[in-house]
C-alpha cells in the first residue's frame, strides 16, 4: 500500500506526458512517413503554439484563444511545408534536411526575439488545470484527461488513414509520388495534410502540456520535443502506432525513474534508449524495413 | 482523339524526344515500338506530364492538354500503366483499384465486377497487399487499377515484360477485349511480334526520332522492322 502510495504520483505523471509526448510524435512519424524527412522544426511548432497562447490569452478569453491556437499552429506548419520544404521537392533529401534545421532555429530565434528571452506566464486553462483526488494521489485533471484525448485522437487518426479515400490517398503517397499523382491524387495537397495533422496534434499536445507549468520560456519546447523525436525513433520511425507506444513507454520510464529518486538522470535515460535502439534494432519497434524509397 | 505533334523532352540537356508526330484515332489500338532508350516511355510520360515537354503540343479529343497538371489530364480520361507496374505496395489488391477511381466520386461496385471479370485472379486475392503478388498479378493490377478510372484512351508501357509466355498472350487478350468494350489504346512493346498483331496502327522509334509509320500488318512484313525488332 504504501508502496503504490509513493509511486502513484509518478505512473499517473508518465502516462500523462508519455500521451503529451506521443501528440507530438506524431507528426515527426506522419511527415517522414510521407517525405522521409524529419521535421526538425516540429519541436519548435510545439513551443510557439505555447506562447501563441500565451499572448493571445493576454487580449481574449480563453474560450477564443484555444481555437485560435490551434489554427495559427495548424497555419503555421502549412507555411513552413509551403516556404520551406516544397520547393525543395525534387532536391537531394540532404537539401530539405538542412532547410528543416534552419526553420527550426529561425523559429527559436523569433520566439527569443518575442519574449525577449524571459518567461512568460502560462494561462491556467479553467478545469483541466483543476486538481483531483486518485486514490491516494493529487494530481491535476490534465494527467486525467491526456491520455484519454490522446486515445481518442489516435484512433481517430488511425480510421481516417485506415478507412477513409483521404487516408488511402496519404498511404498512396507514401509508397510513391509518381504513381500517386497518375491516380490523379494531388500529392502537394496531401502532403498539406500531414502537415495539418501534425501540428494539428502539437497544438493538442501544446495545450495539455504547458499546463503543467506556470511559465514558458523559448526554450521549454525543446525538451518535450526532442524527446518526442526520440519516441518516434525508438516506436519505428514512419509507423503511428510505434510512435504512440514509444511515447508512453519513454514517459513512463522517465517518471518512474524520478520516482525512485534519481530525477537527474530520467533526460540521460531517454537518450540512452535512443542509442541503444540505434544499435540494437535501427528500425525501431514496429519500423518498416530500412528500404530507401525509389 | 490523341494527336501528338512535333514532340521534344529534354533531360538535363540531353534530348530523349526529338520532335516526334503521331495520332492514336479513337477506338485503335496503336502501338509504339522501338529499341532500349528510344524515348518510348518518355514519351507517354510527357503525355500524362509526369515530364513536361520542352516543345510542341499534345491534343486530346480536340483540346490543347500540354504541360497541364497530372490530376487534370487523368480526370479528362487518359490513364497511364506505368513501366515496371508501380502498383502500391502497401495498399491491398482492393484499395489499388479503389485508388485508380480516385477521381470518380460515383459508385464502383460495377466497375469492381467489371475488372474482376476480367482478372478474376484479383478478385480471389482482393485483401492481399499489393506487394505481396506474383510480378503477373500485380501487371494484372496495374492493369484492372488503370480501367478503374474508366478511361477512354489507355496507354500501357511494357505490360508484358518479364511475364511467362502464356501470361503474356493473357495480358494481350484483355488488351483486344478492353480494346472491343470502346477503350482506346496505346501500347509500348519489346514484344514488337505480339504488339504489331495486335495492333492497327504501328510506329517504330529510335533515338528520339519516329522512322517508320504503318499499320501493324504492314509493319510485321517490313524488311528493317523484321531485322531490327523480329530477330528475322
Ligand atoms: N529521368 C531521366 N533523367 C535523365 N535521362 C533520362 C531520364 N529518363 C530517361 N532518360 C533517358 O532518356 C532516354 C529515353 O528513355 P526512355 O525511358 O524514354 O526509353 P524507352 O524507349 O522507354 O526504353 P526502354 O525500352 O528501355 O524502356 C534514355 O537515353 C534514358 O537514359
Ligand atoms: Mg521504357
Amino acid at each position: 500500500m504504501d508502496f503504490i502510495s509513493k509511486n502513484l504520483p509518478y505512473l499517473l505523471a508518465g502516462i500523462s506526458v508519455g500521451g503529451q509526448y506521443a501528440l507530438i510524435a506524431i507528426g515527426y512519424t506522419m511527415v517522414y512517413g510521407i517525405l522521409r524527412l524529419i521535421n526538425f522544426a516540429h519541436g519548435d511548432i510545439f513551443t510557439v503554439a505555447a506562447l501563441v497562447l500565451v499572448y493571445s490569452s493576454t487580449i481574449m478569453p480563453l474560450y477564443l484563444s484555444i481555437p485560435l491556437t490551434l489554427v495559427a499552429t495548424v497555419v503555421l506548419g502549412l507555411v513552413v511545408e509551403r516556404v520551406a520544404y516544397k520547393p525543395l521537392r525534387n532536391a537531394p533529401r540532404m537539401s530539405v534536411m538542412i532547410s528543416a534545421i534552419g526553420v527550426s532555429y529561425l523559429l527559436q530565434n523569433l520566439a527569443l526575439y518575442i519574449t525577449g528571452g524571459l518567461a512568460q506566464t502560462y494561462p491556467a486553462i479553467p478545469i483541466i488545470s483543476n486538481t483531483i483526488k486518485i486514490g491516494p494521489a493529487t494530481t491535476k485533471i490534465v494527467t486525467v484527461v491526456t491520455p484519454v484525448l490522446t486515445i481518442v485522437l489516435v484512433f481517430a487518426l488511425m480510421q481516417l488513414i485506415n478507412h477513409t479515400k483521404i487516408g488511402m490517398a496519404m498511404r498512396s503517397v507514401a509508397n510513391d509520388f509518381e504513381t500517386s499523382r497518375l491516380m490523379g491524387i494531388k500529392v502537394d495537397n496531401i502532403i498539406s495534410m500531414t502537415f495539418v495533422i501534425g501540428s494539428f496534434l502539437a497544438a493538442v499536445g501544446s495545450l495539455l502540456y504547458f499546463t503543467n507549468y506556470a511559465s514558458v520560456v523559448p526554450t521549454s519546447g525543446a525538451m518535450p520535443g526532442l524527446k518526442a523525436f526520440v519516441a518516434a525513433v525508438f516506436g519505428g520511425i514512419g509507423s503511428i502506432p510505434g510512435a504512440v507506444i514509444g511515447a508512453f513507454i519513454i514517459g513512463i520510464c522517465e517518471n518512474i525513474i524520478k520516482g525512485l529518486g534519481w530525477t537527474t538522470f530520467s533526460d540521460a535515460f531517454t537518450f540512452a534508449l535512443l542509442i541503444v535502439i540505434l544499435i540494437v534494432k535501427p528500425t525501431g519497434l514496429f519500423g518498416e524495413k530500412a528500404t530507401d524509397k525509389v | 482523339m490523341l494527336k501528338v505533334n512535333d514532340l521534344k523532352v529534354n533531360y538535363g540537356g540531353i534530348e530523349a524526344v526529338k520532335g516526334i508526330s503521331f495520332e492514336v484515332p479513337e477506338k485503335s489500338i496503336v502501338t509504339l515500338i522501338g529499341a532500349n532508350g528510344a524515348g518510348k516511355s518518355t514519351t507517354l510520360r510527357s503525355i500524362v506530364s509526369l515530364v513536361k515537354p520542352s516543345n510542341g503540343k499534345i491534343e486530346f479529343l480536340g483540346e490543347d492538354i500540354t504541360g497541364r497538371d497530372t490530376n487534370d489530364i487523368v480526370a479528362k480520361g487518359i490513364t497511364l500503366v506505368p513501366e515496371g507496374r508501380k502498383i502500391f505496395p502497401d495498399l491491398t489488391v482492393l484499395e489499388n483499384l479503389k485508388i485508380g477511381a480516385y477521381m470518380r466520386k460515383d459508385n464502383l461496385t460495377e466497375d469492381l465486377n467489371w475488372v474482376y471479370d476480367l482478372f478474376p485472379r484479383l478478385k480471389e486475392r482482393h485483401w492481399q497487399a499489393g506487394g505481396t503478388l506474383s510480378g503477373g498479378e500485380q501487371q494484372m493490377l496495374a492493369v484492372a487499377r488503370a480501367l478503374m478510372s474508366r478511361p477512354k484512351l489507355i496507354m500501357m508501357d511494357e505490360p508484358s515484360l518479364g511475364l511467362a509466355p502464356l501470361i503474356v498472350q493473357g495480358i494481350f487478350e484483355i488488351i483486344k477485349e478492353i480494346n472491343k468494350q470502346g477503350v482506346t489504346i496505346l501500347l509500348i512493346e519489346q514484344n514488337a511480334n505480339m504488339a504489331l498483331r495486335t495492333a492497327d496502327i504501328g510506329y517504330v522509334m529510335e533515338t528520339g526520332n519516329i522512322t517508320l509509320t504503318g499499320s501493324g500488318k504492314e509493319l510485321l512484313v517490313n524488311e528493317q522492322v523484321r531485322a531490327a525488332y523480329l530477330g528475322k
